[in-house]
């Protein structure tokens, strides 16, 4: 049996995965829409920076965020002239490296989705007098919504296993930034190998359910 | 007196465009010309989904585009519709959707003339449908009625069917003869169809590279002979005839203003009126009449101006008929020095083909 805080992780876990997931659909739709339709020299760059998490070893993003946020980096300052003390090692430190550590998971299928659709059905909305903000809510979400879903599982499930980032910014306190992946890590450093085993056929049989609902769903979605 | 008056000029890297267009405020414009001529980009400009860095754009008194003043009414704040050339009915929204759409967008929330519409383009049956379970005649159908329930001041379409087989065509043009003739707007019609411009216009744009090259009504516009080489392979006039009578023998006598044609046996009643299109390669010249010929249709004729075309050693002369009438006749110039022809002289019209449009 899973133990009192071999939960605690997972509910942490799934926490931490959902309020990524939620912040990401708010922040990526907006930019993955610029990247679709700009046709701006700073496309180029932009989309770049946003790949960026796919190649970075999650520990040279977690460094520099730690600088960033820590009480001497910009963000840190910023947050403690707020009141607010400094991000890392808390629960909202980990949301951040999240954000942008699952950035290009939400982003780059929404793009996709957004560049499917193309021009005719908006010019269409036009000629029916919808203005862009109302023909974005009355034509390109729902016409994009199989790629919220792909970008939603996407970010959600990226997010629950992640490690690296989580270490640098996190830390390990359980309760607060000890995330599933961090466990297992734990329970192998403590030679606690059954353990281990549980908490890992866990997390390998949640991946595996996410990922087969989403190549399975996807053939339907596409027509 | 014309209502909408439109001047657009646009430089693109190989293509200019430079218009100049006054149209009538009431019936079908057809604006035809080959591909690559522009006539899309001028529609596009009509609807402000293209930019002219130099436009003027009034349609009855309403200035949608001014750009010596800075004026640019974007696409949804036009009170026009637009027929796409391919369906373009939202896929996520049942037919009735679609058509509510717009229809609450253009502040007709009550649904005013919604049944007339559905009705005029017989889709009524189709309401609860998806698009993607319509045929493409269907869809286009919808597509029209959609456009038409926003209550515009100007209907574009833009090839509304192109993409269409002949099938689904012969299934939508008697559709379009409809609102030709029950719509009190001004449409604005592509196409590169010499038979639906034939059938459904009454004033005629030529456009050839991005220049208008002749602008008026239907029937003398296509007469003229003066018109670019371009369109001359595929000249021909359209004639606004009425059925005379059905003759024992299995053919209609039309009648026009100076003359009749016999064509075979038609459906429609005695006086309902026809328009036929008369290509110029199936006009020939004589200089007399012969009781000896096969050819039925052989009309006296007066020549009135004889020119070169692209095809080497052809010529297209223009005839004229009693009270007004107008073919054309495309010839070899050979025949032509064999005839002698030159401008004044009788000669008689003989008519092999007589292609009727409705």
């Amino acid at each position: 049996m899973l133990t009192d805080t071999d939960l605690q992780a997972i509910g942490l876990t799934l926490r931490l995965a959902g309020v990524t997931t939620l912040i990401l659909l708010l922040i990526g739709t907006p930019v993955a829409w610029w990247l679709a339709r700009s046709q701006s020299w700073w496309k180029g760059p932009v989309g770049a920076v946003v790949a960026l998490p796919l190649v970075l070893p999650p520990s040279v993003l977690g460094f520099y965020l730690l600088l960033a946020m820590g009480p001497h980096g910009p963000v840190g300052q910023l947050t403690q002239s707020l009141g607010l003390g400094t991000l890392p090692f808390t629960f909202w430190g980990l949301v951040v490296a999240s954000v942008f550590y699952s950035f290009p998971f939400m982003v780059q299928p929404l793009q996709n989705a957004f560049e499917a659709i193309g021009d005719r059905p908006l010019e269409v909305a036009a000629t029916l007098r919808a203005s862009p903000l109302d023909t974005f809510f009355s034509v390109v979400l729902p016409l994009a919504r199989p790629g919220f879903l792909t970008a939603g599982i996407l970010t959600f499930a990226h997010t629950v296993g992640e490690f690296g980032v989580v270490l640098m910014i996190g830390g390990n306190i359980p309760g607060v930034t000890r995330v599933a992946s961090v466990q297992i890590y734990d329970h192998v450093e403590a030679m606690e190998y059954g353990d281990a085993h549980r908490l890992a056929a866990v997390m390998l049989i949640f991946s595996f359910a996410v990922l087969l609902a989403l190549y399975a769903w996807r053939p339907n979605a596409r027509k | 007196m014309s209502s909408i008056a439109a001047a657009f000029r646009m430089e693109y890297p190989g293509f200019s465009l430079d218009v100049d267009l006054n149209l009538p405020a009431r019936g079908v414009t057809a604006l035809f010309g080959h591909s690559g001529s522009g006539k899309t980009t001028v529609l596009r400009c009509f609807a402000g989904l293209n930019r002219a860095p130099r436009g003027r754009l009034v349609v009855e008194g309403q200035v949608w585009q001014d750009e010596a003043q800075g004026i640019f009414l974007p696409t949804h704040a036009r009170p026009l519709g637009l027929v796409f050339q391919e369906a373009s009915l939202f896929p996520h929204l049942s037919v009735r959707k679609n058509l509510e759409y717009g229809m609450k967008r253009a502040g007709n929330k009550r649904g005013e003339g919604f049944d007339a519409c559905v009705d005029l383009l017989g889709i009524r049956p189709l309401l609860d449908r998806a698009p993607e379970r319509l045929s493409g005649g269907e869809r286009q159908r919808v597509a029209i009625a959609r456009a038409l329930l926003t209550r515009p001041r100007l209907l574009l379409m833009d090839e509304p069917l192109a993409a269409l087989d002949l099938k689904r065509k012969l299934e939508i043009l008697p559709y379009l003869e409809k609102l030709h003739d029950e719509l009190d707007i001004p449409v604005l019609y592509v196409s590169h169809a010499p038979d639906e411009v034939a059938r459904l216009a009454d004033h005629l744009v030529l456009m050839d590279g991005g220049r208008v090259v002749a602008s008026g009504p239907l029937m003398e516009t296509l007469a003229r002979a003066d018109l670019p080489p371009a369109f001359a392979d595929d000249a021909g006039v359209v004639l606004e005839a009425v059925v005379a009578a059905h003759e024992a023998d299995g053919l209609t006598r039309l009648d026009f203003p100076g003359g009749h044609l016999y064509v075979s046996r038609r459906e429609e009643p005695p006086g309902r009126r026809l328009r036929c299109r008369i290509h110029a390669r199936d006009v020939s010249i004589a200089l007399a009449a012969h009781a000896d010929s096969s050819i039925l249709n052989v009309l006296p004729a007066t020549v009135q101006a004889v020119v070169a075309t692209d095809t080497p050693g052809h010529v297209l002369v223009q005839l004229a008929l009693p009270q007004g009438a107008v073919l054309l006749a495309r010839i070899t110039e050979r025949s032509r020095l064999a005839l002698g022809l030159a401008p004044g002289q009788p000669v008689v019209a003989q008519v092999k083909a007589v292609a009727l449009l409705a």
